[in-house]
């Protein structure tokens, strides 16, 4: 039934760039600590919140081991290293866990800060990122779920409340080419892996985000030519063909 | 409103009374704000346009919502005194993680106690509790979940305590005798004048509750 569950392990190697491997010894006096380093990621291919961790261990060219799970049958590594909520993602770093896709954001900039720092340096920004970053969890999340999960006035009603979320993190962008300024961020990561759902909300929804936020699609597809990001997440109409799976499986007819 | 710190809040909140806790740790003085929710005013309308929610923390004019993200900017910027997170990246991510178990957990099974009866009232119930004596068994044998010192999980968590009498009024059963460590714990954390003078009074926590009920139509 569940033909889009699958089980395997994926060695994923990150090859460093280029110029990290020529600063190595440098970085390595410097105190990033990328010898002897076993990081692992508790994953699935379609979860948002696992594709946070995954850009930011792109961005950070952090060399990690993704392990595909059963979000079915939860694996006895996925249970012991998050008995609390049993979910993922989990990022196990020399053997320790570590739970809740913000905190492991939050945990992989403060342990690699060197490289592609997502939280700016000002207490007060740090507080807006982190405010918009709780916002994408709670609020975009939960609606756009709500939009391929329900049908007739109620989706109409999540449809509205999504764009007028989505505008709210358009208005936050402003004229600027990432949340984060010049470069990727905190809210960037955080965001990315949710718009990679638009195309299957768009047509499940049967309506153009571009429409009202093309500044947030444009957004997206500048992302999206970061070498970082594109191989981190899943292509739109996988999506998209996983939602339509989603819908026949907790039977919701038009 | 420039300079100076102001705390947009509501007496009977937990989560103002974290930020409320954080700033008296480190000894800041400021503005308390009391604010109407059921005519929310100007202010916190323009502090808080997204959820319209208090707390709000207003410094140098510039406002910062959400209360764990408050107490994190308290820690951050006043980090002379009172450390509330710990310095090690891995304790930093175990804290927050339990934060943020106390915000996804407590308050949605809290409200349940009072907001249901019969069969849902006894689940949330049991639900409470379990939640409860996970966070029991975190503590462990530390004085403090933040180790020998307080911390952010204290602060946290704290807040419900004075919520706790009222949950067991509305759900008829006793925290203490399902969790003596917690409550032992709270205890030990209402000595220090930061939370004592933060918390809400227990008993006017319940008289608050039982309006809400009579608001909400719960008989």
């Amino acid at each position: 039934m569940e033909h889009w569950v699958f089980r395997h392990e994926i060695t994923y190697k990150d090859k460093p760039n280029v110029w990290l491997q020529l600063l190595n010894p440098v970085l390595i006096f410097g105190g990033v600590r990328m010898a002897n380093e076993e990081v692992v990621l508790l994953s699935f291919w379609a979860c948002t919140f696992a594709g946070k961790v995954r850009v930011a261990l792109a961005e950070k060219g952090i060399e990690y081991k993704s392990m595909e799970q059963d979000m079915v049958t939860k694996g006895d590594l996925l249970l012991k290293m998050n008995p609390v909520h049993k979910k993922i993602p989990v990022l196990i770093h020399n053997g320790k866990p570590i739970c809740e896709s913000q905190i492991i954001l939050q945990y992989i900039d403060e342990i690699w800060p060197h490289k592609s720092p997502l939280l700016p340096l000002d207490p007060h920004q740090r507080a807006v990122a982190r405010f918009w970053a709780d916002f994408i969890d709670t609020k975009i999340c939960e609606l756009g779920k709500k939009i391929w999960k329900t049908k007739g006035e109620e989706k109409e009603a999540t449809k509205k409340e999504f764009m007028e979320s989505l505008k709210l993190l358009e208005g936050e962008l402003g004229d600027k080419p990432y949340f984060g300024g010049e470069n990727l961020g905190y809210v960037d990561v955080s965001l990315l892996p949710f718009s990679c759902w638009f195309y299957a909300q768009e047509k499940v929804g049967d309506f153009s985000i571009e429409t009202d936020c093309p500044k947030l699609i444009a957004w997206h597809t500048r992302c999206m030519e970061k070498d970082s990001v594109s191989r981190s997440l899943p292509d739109q109409q996988k999506i998209y063909r996983f939602v339509l799976d989603l819908r026949k499986l907790f039977g919701v007819e038009e | 409103m420039e300079g100076g710190v102001v705390l947009l809040d509501f007496w009977a909140s937990m989560f103002g009374m974290r930020v409320r806790i954080a700033l008296a740790e480190k000894e800041i003085k400021y503005e308390y704000s009391e604010q109407d929710l059921r005519n929310k005013s100007d202010l916190l309308l323009q502090m808080n346009p997204v959820h319209k929610k208090i707390p709000v923390l207003i410094h140098n004019g510039k406002p910062i919502c959400e209360s764990l993200v408050q107490v994190q900017y308290i820690d951050e910027v006043w980090n002379d005194q009172a450390p509330l997170l710990p310095a090690d990246p891995y304790k930093r991510a175990t804290a927050r993680f339990w934060a943020d178990f106390v915000d996804k957990k407590m308050y949605d099974s809290g409200s349940r106690i009072w907001k249901t009866k019969g069969e849902e009232q006894e689940a949330a119930k049991k639900e409470f509790i379990e939640n409860l004596k996970l966070l029991e068994g975190e503590l462990g044998d530390n004085l403090y979940f933040g180790g020998e010192g307080f911390g952010y999980v204290d602060v946290a968590l704290v807040p419900f305590y004075c919520w706790f009498y009222a949950y067991e009024q509305c759900g008829n059963f006793s925290i203490e005798a399902e969790c003596p460590k917690l409550i032992a714990w709270a205890k030990r954390c209402m000595q220090k004048e930061s939370v004592a003078k933060s918390l809400a009074d227990p008993e006017k926590v319940y008289e608050f509750l039982l309006q809400l009920k009579k608001a909400y139509g719960i008989e």
